[in-house]
């Protein structure tokens, strides 16, 4: 068998001093889609967060193996440079940087930190041109400057872009689908499906079984407390969205 | 957070080796000796083989200094200068009187080249760009004089100029900025030794950029360079500035003043990217730059645009001003100051309208990190006969770190009912939100960085010329390398 691709083990983190995940273990394999599911504030944010490294989480116990590494070890380009993407909830605004620049520059970083060479400015522009041809995004899109005055789904969907640039081992999408309409939807999910591969996997978090009826994950776990308390299929989902998290917490304590 | 004390550490530790023109070229220099007297500005103006009445005009000046103080009201502290320990005149041995770059010291063409100033006329031609250099006080070369000539623009030393075209200088110096303005005006007048001259005859549209690289490079000398610029009616150019000095451990003193006419219909488009030395990390060393800039929007439809990148000296005190006096005229100012460490500056603008419909346009992008202070401070003064005046001011500030400071100062003067003013100020953050998302595509903390305050800047670094807007866009990286709080 060959390694997990991500692997999460007893991993306990407070924030500002609380503790929010409380031994959460949890094993992505190569090519799987894996949901993970809770009420809020069971700490679905929080494990997308340190996944990818952001400031203030601190790990008090347990480990992150990313391909055999030691995730914690990294620092967030580091993580990103080794195939990690997030797509985050709230996508952040840079004024006055166009898109088409943030992109060239994230990617050019990845090709630097794996010792390629640049893509210059026209190279690039192919490149991007394709990707949003596939995804049905407006080329216009890549002159204005990142995420200011987009509407929540062209946020989300720059998202699935850099998604597919990037090219990720594991893309976690921490509630990609809050804030969505049915059509947006539709659209990050195709994004995130055309990306499925044998070797690519994703961790989906989310509040809503809503999003799993178009990315339809392999497994589905689901997080109170700061712990995973139940994992199963994609039927779990279903059993979730008939019993609402109340019941289903309470059959699994 | 942990993360802000070490990002501020690692700015203090890049600092300190980041100031790459901080070379001293080993020429001879012939300096008068020490402090300030009658007797050094006859000494300075006998050098310069000045007319009497270039001589009288210096000591009439000097004599208005010695009734004035240094100003206060800046938001700036440093100790007193003591003006009788400094050298007022420094000029390379080997007197400029050239032909040809060919009769240049070489050592000082190798300065030039080591500062990457395309001093080379091969270079030049490719770049179309017209250069004078001024060397301390001293203008060594100026390039491209014989296809301005067939245009008809004079550009060359002020020096020159005062021999060569005393009637033009008599008529426009100090027309702009009077004697007696302020403090270090005056100090300029009476001891400046070189600077730039331009004079773009009526309906000409000069055919290339001008430009002037100064240089601070001699021991406890002052630099007090003089620019002058007329633009005669329905002409236009455009002129470029750039500023750097070797790093020392005392302050060194730049008060320069910069004169500038459009008649009817001109324009002029004056640039600056300034890079003087700004002290070590500890505030010890860097330039006190002292700078008068001001432009006579004198014709109608007459137009003046000032745009300022502002990255180094220990202390700027600077507002680059329009007098809005020709119906219809314009002025703008776009500016970036970006302070760090120990650096304070007191930097913007005056917009002040005389004429009918005139307008002005003020953008400031003020970025601080480390321990510095940046404060924007503006005039806009609307007179009675300005009807139907009009100025619309952006001031943003960017904070790096939780150490430094961005203040706003607006002065808004309005006599005329007809006016209409917009005054925009924000004040924001680099946030850790923004670094980690770019981080977590895979854009290093730095790079992250850079990228988020050349955004910030973008609506300034888009006005410069072409030949500094990516030098600019470097210089803005940078200055702020490591800083990332």
């Amino acid at each position: 068998m060959t390694a997990p691709l991500l692997e999460i083990d007893n991993l306990h983190v407070t924030v500002d001093g609380r503790e929010i995940l409380r031994g959460l273990s949890l094993t992505i394999g190569a090519g799987e889609v894996h949901a993970v599911m809770g009420p809020n504030g069971s700490g679905k944010s929080t494990l997308s967060y340190v996944i990818a490294g952001r400031e203030g989480y601190n790990v008090t116990e347990g480990s992150v193996r990313f391909r055999g590494e030691d995730v914690l070890e990294m620092e967030p380009e580091e993580r990103s440079h080794a195939g990690l993407f997030l797509a985050f909830q709230y996508p952040l605004e840079i004024p006055g940087v166009g898109t088409n620049t943030f992109l060239r520059t994230a990617y050019n970083a990845h090709r630097k930190a794996h010792g390629e060479p640049e893509l210059d400015g026209m190279a690039f522009l192919k490149l991007v041109r394709e990707k949003t041809k596939a995804l049905g995004i407006r080329d216009e899109m890549l002159k204005r400057p990142v995420n200011v005055g987009f509407s929540g789904g062209e946020k989300k969907r720059n998202e699935i872009l850099q998604m597919a640039l990037l090219e990720p081992a594991l893309a976690v999408l921490d509630e990609t689908d809050s804030g969505l309409d049915i059509d947006a939807l539709k659209v990050v999910a195709e994004g995130v499906n055309a990306l499925r591969a044998p070797d690519r996997s994703a961790l989906v978090i989310t509040h809503y079984q809503r999003l799993l009826s178009y990315i339809v994950p392999d497994h589905v776990h689901i997080l109170a407390d700061g712990r995973i308390v139940r994992s199963g299929g994609k039927e779990l989902a279903i059993e979730l969205e008939a019993k609402g998290y109340q019941d289903l917490i309470r059959e699994a304590a | 957070m942990a993360a802000v004390t070490e990002t501020i550490r690692q700015v203090e530790q890049v600092t300190t080796d980041r100031y790459k023109y901080g070379f001293v070229t080993d020429i001879e220099q012939e300096t008068a000796p020490k402090g300030l007297s009658e007797d050094i500005i006859r000494f300075i103006s006998a050098k310069k083989e000045e007319p009497e009445w270039m001589l009288e005009w210096r000591l009439e000046a000097f004599r208005v200094w010695q009734t004035m103080k240094s100003p206060d009201w800046a938001k700036l502290k440093f100790p007193p200068i003591d003006y009788q320990d400094a050298y007022y005149y420094a000029a390379p041995k080997k007197k400029p009187q050239l032909n040809s770059l060919d009769e240049v010291d070489p050592e000082l063409l190798a300065t030039y080249n080591k500062l990457g100033i395309p001093l080379d006329e091969q270079k030049i031609l490719a770049g179309v760009v017209a250069v004078d250099a001024v060397f301390d006080s001293v203008s060594v070369a100026t390039t491209f004089k014989e296809k301005l000539a067939e245009a008809g623009v004079i550009f060359c030393p002020i020096s020159e100029a005062i021999r060569n075209h005393p009637d033009l200088v008599r008529k426009y110096l100090s027309s702009v900025v009077p004697v007696g303005d302020n403090y270090f005006a005056a100090l300029n007048s009476a001891v400046f030794t070189d600077g730039s001259f331009v004079y773009v005859p009526p309906g000409v549209r000069c055919p290339m950029e001008l430009s002037t690289y100064f240089r601070i490079n001699a021991q406890n000398t002052g630099q007090f360079e003089r620019t002058l610029i007329i633009a005669d009616k329905g002409s236009y150019v455009s002129y470029l500035e750039g500023c750097t000095a070797p790093q020392r451990d005392e302050n060194q003193l730049h008060a320069a003043v910069v004169e500038l006419v459009a008649h009817d219909d001109a324009e002029i488009k004056y640039s600056t990217v300034q890079n003087w030395y700004p002290g070590d990390e500890d505030g010890k060393g860097g330039i006190y730059n002292f700078v008068t800039k001001r432009a006579a929007c004198r014709g109608d439809r007459s137009k003046v645009s000032w745009t300022q990148v502002e990255t180094g000296s220990a202390i700027t005190w600077k507002y680059p001003s329009c007098i809005l006096q020709g119906d219809h005229s314009v002025g703008e100012f776009y500016s970036v100051a970006i302070t760090n460490n120990h650096q304070q500056a007191d930097t913007g603008t005056k917009m002040i309208h005389l004429g009918r419909n005139t307008t002005s346009r003020i953008i400031s992008k003020g970025i601080s990190a480390g321990l510095s202070d940046n404060t924007y401070r503006g005039l806009v003064r609307i007179q009675g006969k300005a009807e139907n005046a009009r100025n619309y001011t952006q001031c943003d500030s960017l904070l790096v770190g939780d150490r430094c400071g961005a203040h706003t100062v607006p002065y808004i003067e309005m006599k005329n009912p007809t006016a209409q003013v917009e005054h925009e100020a924000t004040t924001s953050k680099v946030s850790e939100d923004q670094l980690f998302y770019c981080r977590q595509r895979g854009i290093g903390e730095e790079e992250a960085l850079g990228l988020i305050v050349n955004g910030f800047c973008k609506e300034v670094l888009q006005v410069l010329p072409m030949e500094f807007a990516v030098e600019a866009q470097k210089l803005v990286a940078i200055s702020l390398e490591g800083s990332v709080g």
